[in-house]
């Protein structure tokens, strides 16, 4: 994060004597609020771990739980190892179908991060295209998309993703529905968070727009779309990876909700809403691992992104509380 | 103030429409409402007949000019599921949903805005730091999680509250009331609790900031230096300037219960229209979730209008005039 965030033009940075990429980077304003800061250290820290585990979830995992051969219904609903009928194959314990606990949840991250990135990237990629033409056209254009973001703004993203999936339920078959569930979240949840970043880059290119260097490339005669696209859209991204890491908090939990509330990812190779809403059937029988885990490492990765988030807004831009 | 006022009227009617019309092509395009309707062995003139019935051979523009007038009129047609008009459904369980809303509200402004006052003031005391940490956790931990979490705590292990359902409810003519009863309070705790403790950070954490920005400003200072008691200071100047800005975001927020609702109710089965319009979603009926979308909107261009006119009223500065679409930055 703190690399590519460096990487590009920050307004900070004072001439410096020659020195190697790395250094620089440690010496920036922004590594420095970075190693300043233990909380973020620890956020960042949890974050790679728990990101690391979910991309290499095949190798980490110590059992493979969507192997119909290696699961068996006998070792369902055990406890973690450390009670009384624990079993030391299965650290956490199993769930009700007898995959091991640790693994579903190593596997349910993989796809509960993978809908969270691909629903930024949508949204970005929506919200950012937008502000842009929006900005740099303006006009009916920018009359109509503001208008439209901002009646989405004040509906909770939930209601809109919620709304997105029961349609494309009706369109769809169950079954191709089940199919294509990543990219149904993908897009109802990117559809639910595009508007913030479409109003962000709206704004800084209104700013952009009449500086000398837009006027001077308009006059050598490039297109409005080479502009827009070469010269207003890297000078207005540096929000726009603020916006990105809140909205992966965001987007996590809400893939979590959808799938809690069964209109998300099906149950036989769960994410981690899944997991928690079929552990919950369990709660009353006193089997509580089956929510209490996948809950709890729900909750540090999204506490460990809000972190981040917060500090990246505040390292980049001083001005923002 | 006349001319403001037409200008958002008309705005929220746009919305209405351009909402109805989405509702509208729902009907039209996601499945055909004969299909859902007629028994399995339905001969093609049965179909024809039901099909003329409902209007669908009208032109488009009529059949949405029927819709609308339909809608307005309160009439959703007839659920796929329950096979009951939409609009008494909605109305059976609306009283449900508003008293969970209601209270999460108020418990979440009577707790939200001291919170916020007290770590405001006290910014680098032990308490507030601890209060402080506490909400980035409550806003981090999904809604359905807490519920989850409250069940198992009170209801499970200690066993004091009941984990679902309303309890005996009491009837007032159509509105059935959660509050007359000792089953129906206890049953209210623990959703009323999660529907409002995401709500009761996000006041905290409005009223604090808000706080620190205004006991900077130089007619603060002024107070102080007339020697004015910190009571005065802190309640009367300070906490009085945060109020605006609060206002509007807790109206607005109201809106948001009501979504968060959904979720509630899925976890406390409580029977309100979140868990109809969740339960419409999944089998995919049609009438219900345009019906709710239609309420919903409405709910929210009429909380924004309200909230529009309050902070036109509280707040003498923006009374200059402004140009259309200001205010929102």
């Amino acid at each position: 994060m703190a690399e590519q965030a460096t990487a590009g033009p920050g307004p900070n940075e004072r001439p410096a004597p020659p020195q190697t990429t790395l250094q620089r980077i440690w010496d920036s304003d922004v590594f420095y609020s970075f190693r300043s800061s233990k909380v973020t250290m620890v956020a960042a820290a949890v974050t790679a771990v728990i990101f690391f585990m979910a991309i290499f979830a095949p190798w980490v995992a110590p059992h493979q739980p969507f192997d119909v051969a290696t699961v068996d219904l006998m070792d369902a609903e055990l406890p973690p190892s450390w009670e009384a009928e624990g079993d030391p194959r299965f650290l956490i314990g199993t769930d009700n179908l007898g995959r091991d606990l640790w693994s579903t949840i190593l596997y349910g991250t993989r796809i509960s991060l993978t809908v969270g990135f691909l629903s930024v990237i949508f949204g970005l990629l929506v919200g950012v295209g937008l502000g842009l033409v929006s900005g740099y056209v303006g006009g009916y254009v920018d009359a109509f998309i503001m208008r439209v973001a901002e009646i989405q703004l004040s509906i909770p993203g939930i209601l809109i993703a919620l709304l997105l999936a029961g349609i494309l339920r009706g369109v769809l078959s169950a079954e191709a529905y089940n199919d294509a569930v990543v990219w149904v979240l993908v897009l109802t949840i990117g559809t639910s968070i595009w508007p913030q970043f479409a109003r962000t880059v709206r704004g800084s290119t209104l700013v952009e727009r009449n500086k000398e260097y837009v006027l001077a490339a308009r006059v050598i005669g490039l297109s409005r779309f080479s502009i827009m696209l070469r010269h207003v859209l890297p000078n207005v991204m540096g929000p726009v990876l603020v916006i990105a890491t809140i909205n992966l908090a965001i987007a996590i939990l809400s893939e979590a909700t959808l799938s809690f509330l069964g209109v998300g990812v099906p149950p036989t190779e769960p994410s981690l809403g899944t997991l928690i809403n079929e552990g919950q059937n369990y709660l009353f029988s006193g089997l509580w691992w089956i929510t209490i885990f996948p809950g709890a490492v729900l909750a540090i990765l999204v506490l460990a992104v809000n972190l981040l988030g917060d500090w990246l807004r505040d390292a980049l831009n001083p001005k923002l509380r | 103030m006349i001319a403001f006022l037409v200008r958002r009227l008309l705005q929220a009617i746009a919305v209405m429409a351009v909402v109805a019309l989405c509702a509208f092509f729902m009907f039209q395009f996601v499945g055909d409402p004969v299909n859902q309707m007629v028994a399995e062995d339905a001969t093609a003139e049965d179909r024809e007949y039901l099909r003329e019935q409902l209007g669908l051979n009208d032109p488009i523009p009529v059949q949405f000019a029927n819709f609308a007038l339909n809608a307005a009129r309160g009439n959703y047609g007839v659920s796929y599921q329950h096979k009951r008009p939409v609009s008494a459904l909605i109305l059976e369980r609306m009283p449900a949903t508003l008293e969970l809303a209601v209270t999460a509200a108020i418990m979440a402004a009577l707790l939200g805005v001291p919170m916020g006052v007290y770590t405001g003031l006290r910014r680098h005391g032990f308490m507030s730091k601890l209060v402080m940490t506490l909400s980035l956790i409550g806003i981090s931990l999904p809604t359905f999680l807490i519920g989850i979490l409250l069940i198992y705590l009170f209801a499970v292990i200690l066993g004091w509250l009941p984990s679902f359902g309303r309890g005996d409810v009491i009837k007032m003519g159509a509105w059935e009331s959660n509050f007359l009863s000792v089953s129906g309070l206890k049953s209210i705790i623990l959703p009323a609790n999660t529907l409002a403790l995401f709500q009761m950070t996000f006041i905290m954490r409005l009223i604090r900031s808000e706080m620190l920005e205004v006991l900077r400003t130089d007619f603060i200072k002024f107070a102080r230096a007339r020697g004015l008691p910190n009571r005065a200071i802190n309640y009367g100047h300070a906490l009085k300037n945060t109020l605006v800005p609060v206002i509007t975001i807790i109206g607005l927020q109201l809106g948001s219960l009501i979504a968060f609702a959904i979720i509630t109710e899925t976890v406390f089965q409580w029977p309100g229209m979140g868990q109809l319009f969740l339960q419409a979603v999944q089998v995919v009926d049609i009438p219900i979730m345009s019906a709710y979308l239609i309420l919903i909107a409405f709910f929210f261009v009429v909380i924004n209008l309200i909230v529009d006119m309050l902070y036109y009223v509280v707040d003498p500065r923006l009374r200059v005039d402004q140009p259309a679409g200001g205010g929102h930055g």
